[in-house]
């Protein structure tokens, strides 16, 4: 089970919209059946749902990869919860399928997220989109409309609007977002304490996470298993873009291979390094692209599974460059919360910059190695460590690139236009001087049209 | 039982009381935060650790122990 | 205690509180201006605003008590807490109140530290601030000893070591540091507006 798939039982998740290209309520019931919901208070079939999402063992589909089951558990135990959060903010640019679920098959990830707030007695679900993804909100809200007071919906569905921005979709944040407070992280020492919403438990869950949560719950973890490796069971969707051909949303079976992935999307040159996990991930060389993607084995090489990104570098692109502009993304979407990150960000990117632009010297390189020792577990968030795992990882990988550009020699790609999309045009977000003036990309390249399957 | 410290970065305001008060523990960086490492803490420094909790500004230090908490702010 | 015995306390205790409360001041301002060093820690500075406040208030109260203490003019006892309820020189003394008025609020929520909302009490702290000018004015208003020359030469010792102390606050790192994070800040909560709920249709509610 390690290729891109294409029929309805190795990628269930998409499998309605591809069978009818409609996102309704009838064609989904027609596909998959009634969600096999439990009437309130049925703490038999709640505890079998629990039993099954074990089994099943699911992991978050929304970057932390943290076992669903034990979230719920942690929930149960504390007398379940008030408030089921689905986090469909979709914050990491390069990411697509969060959309793409709640556009094509909403009706699935509205399932999980009854599923999951009867299991628990939760009073509501919030349902957070970003404010600038509209045509989505007005999809997911539609298919709210449609199930609204009808037995598919024994807790009433919220659809809310909520700013964006790269730590918008943090857990802490939305949360706090979906209780009315400022959406920035929170310190959250001990994570055995569950968020809360309003004065009551909260439980925060990825759009695509429910969605596997309404298959498992159809068709048991035995099904569920039956696709992807043992220790990353289930499929999973995949949003590539970059040199590629075909750029869009997949769901590939995990376990698939960076490589098989990547060929089947067309590289349109000789493919360099990969980006794996987002913004927040790490490089991945193309000598190691034999990596299944799981991730114990993505650990191995560096990187992480993330939100199911992949982003495909080929030689016509510099990926020193194309770090600094990660980095000063990154660095401009900071909360402004902790020190570490406010200050060591901004830092990083410069010398990133300077590093691209060929006007780096020795100490450069020793800075910005100083810098991600300092930098990473000291902010309230994961972000600066995302950071700096994607920037420790290009000068690993980069390795001979970044000498050349130290050596005041960097490559002829430099200046080009980024392949990252419109999210890394972005005006300078340090402080202090520029070095080398101010850069922009020319072009304002979309990340691709979305689309599912292959093709 | 551990003792351990640990800093709300979100609260810190770099102040350097701590640096100051634990300087075998905590270190500066290069913009006046605070560096704890594993935070873990020998016994006779136990006292000086909670000084620090109590004199820290922003409440921002705090020491944990296996069954209570001090420094940090109420809510 | 004879009058002119009493009326020498309230005197002599309103200068040492005025110079103490400087003091207080100048020590405050310097803590929040992250001063310090080596030779100079920064957590015994911060200790010391708080001991040097402390007895800034022991000769307060002293102040306050001999001045209501002395029968000679009437400023009774309401006028503790209760601006311009004292016949005496009412204005200068109500002055005096509302200083002490606020010294109080600032004592009695720096004793409950630990025990409130962490913004409420730095909120309320910055009312100490306030507490000198009106203290200051009290002090050149009530003019008693004013015409000699020592006591007004210390009145402006201590406007000039509180306006340097100022300036000096003005010129550290401490506030372009602050200012990046509020920067930072501000660009995230910029994206603050509120959160909205949505009906089919996009209409926010």
């Amino acid at each position: 089970m390690t290729t891109v798939t294409t029929d309805d039982d190795h990628a269930p998740v998409l499998s309605s919209w591809r069978t009818s290209h409609r996102a309704d309520l009838s064609a989904h019931l027609a596909h998959h059946g009634a969600p096999p919901l439990p009437a309130p208070g049925d703490r038999v079939r709640s505890d079998r749902f629990a039993h099954a999402l074990e089994a099943s063992g699911l992991t978050g589909r929304g970057g932390a990869a943290f076992p669903s089951a034990a979230k719920l558990r942690l929930l149960r135990s504390v007398g379940g919860a008030g408030t089921v959060v689905v986090n469909g903010m979709e914050s990491e640019p390069a990411s697509l399928k969060d959309r793409v679920l709640l556009t094509c098959v909403p009706h699935l990830v509205l399932d999980g997220a009854e599923l999951t707030a009867v299991a628990l007695g939760a009073s509501r679900v919030v349902m957070c989109v970003a404010a600038d993804h509209t045509d989505e909100a007005r999809a997911v809200a539609h298919a709210v409309a449609e199930r609204a007071g009808g037995p598919l919906a024994p807790v009433p569905v919220d659809v809310v609007s909520v700013p964006g921005g790269y730590v918008a979709g943090e857990e802490s944040a939305l949360a706090a977002a979906a209780g009315g407070r400022p959406g920035v992280p929170s310190f959250r020492p001990d994570k055995t304490v569950p968020l809360s919403v309003g004065r009551r438990p909260a439980i925060v869950h990825n759009a695509e996470t429910l969605a596997h949560v309404a298959l498992i719950a159809r068709r048991g973890p035995d099904w569920f298993r039956s696709t992807g490796v043992p220790d990353a069971p289930g499929t999973c969707l995949v949003t590539v873009s970059g040199g590629v051909e075909h750029r869009g949303v997949y769901e590939i079976a995990m376990g698939t291979t960076l490589r098989h992935l990547v060929d089947d999307c067309r590289p349109t040159g000789a493919v360099t390094a990969v980006l794996v996990g987002g913004f927040g991930g790490a490089w991945v060389p193309a000598t190691s692209l034999d990596t299944p993607f799981t991730p114990r084995a993505l650990l191995e090489v560096g990187a992480i599974v993330g939100p199911g990104i992949v982003v495909v570098l080929t030689d016509e692109t510099c990926g020193i460059t194309e770090t600094a502009r990660i980095a000063n993304y990154l660095a401009g979407e900071s909360a402004g919360q902790c020190g570490p990150c406010v200050f060591g960000l901004p830092a990083i990117a410069a010398d990133l910059w300077r590093l691209a632009g060929g006007g780096a010297g020795a100490d450069t390189r020793a800075a910005l190695e100083r810098r991600f020792q300092v930098v990473v577990g000291r902010g309230a968030c994961r972000h600066p460590d995302g950071a700096v795992r994607m920037a420790a990882s290009a000068l690993s990988v980069f390795a001979a690139d970044a000498a050349a550009h130290a050596a005041g020699r960097p490559c002829a790609h430099w200046r080009r236009p980024s392949v990252l999309g419109p999210a890394v045009q972005q005006p300078w977000a340090g402080h202090g001087d520029f070095p080398g003036g101010r850069h922009r990309p020319h072009e304002q390249e979309v990340i691709g049209r979305w689309t599912s399957g292959s093709g | 039982m551990d003792i351990r410290i640990r800093v709300n970065p979100i609260a810190c305001d770099a102040y350097g009381y701590c640096a100051e008060l634990l300087p075998e523990l905590v270190t500066l960086d290069e913009w006046g935060y605070p560096v704890t490492n594993d935070g873990l803490v020998p016994a006779h420094l136990v006292e000086l650790a909670r000084q620090a909790a109590r004199d820290c500004p922003r409440r921002a230090f705090l020491v944990k122990s296996a069954e209570r908490t001090a420094g940090g702010s109420r809510r | 205690m004879s009058s002119s015995a009493l009326w020498y306390a309230t005197r002599a205790t309103g200068l040492v509180a005025l110079v103490l409360l400087t003091t207080t001041t100048v020590l405050g301002i310097a803590t929040a201006s992250r001063t310090g060093g080596r030779w100079w820690p920064r957590f015994a500075q911060q200790d010391l605003h708080r001991r040097v406040s402390m007895i800034a208030m022991v000769f307060l109260a002293g102040h306050v008590l001999t001045s209501i203490l002395d029968t000679y003019v009437h400023i009774g006892w309401a006028a503790l807490v209760v601006p311009f309820a004292s016949s005496y020189k009412r204005t200068w003394v109500a002055l005096g109140t509302i200083g002490l008025d606020l010294l109080l609020a600032v004592a009695v929520t720096s004793l409950l530290r630990h025990r409130m909302n962490a913004r409420l009490w730095r909120a309320l702290h910055w009312l100490a601030y306030l507490s000198w000018p009106v203290a200051l004015s009290h002090t050149f208003g009530m003019g008693t000893d004013m015409r000699l020359q020592w006591v007004t030469g210390l009145a402006i010792a201590c406007i000039l070591a509180v306006v340097t102390a100022a300036i000096w606050r003005a010129g550290r790192t401490v506030l372009r540091r602050r200012r990046v994070l509020a920067l930072a800040a501000v660009r995230t909560r910029a994206r603050g507006v509120p959160v909205k709920h949505l009906e089919v249709g996009g209409a926010a509610r």
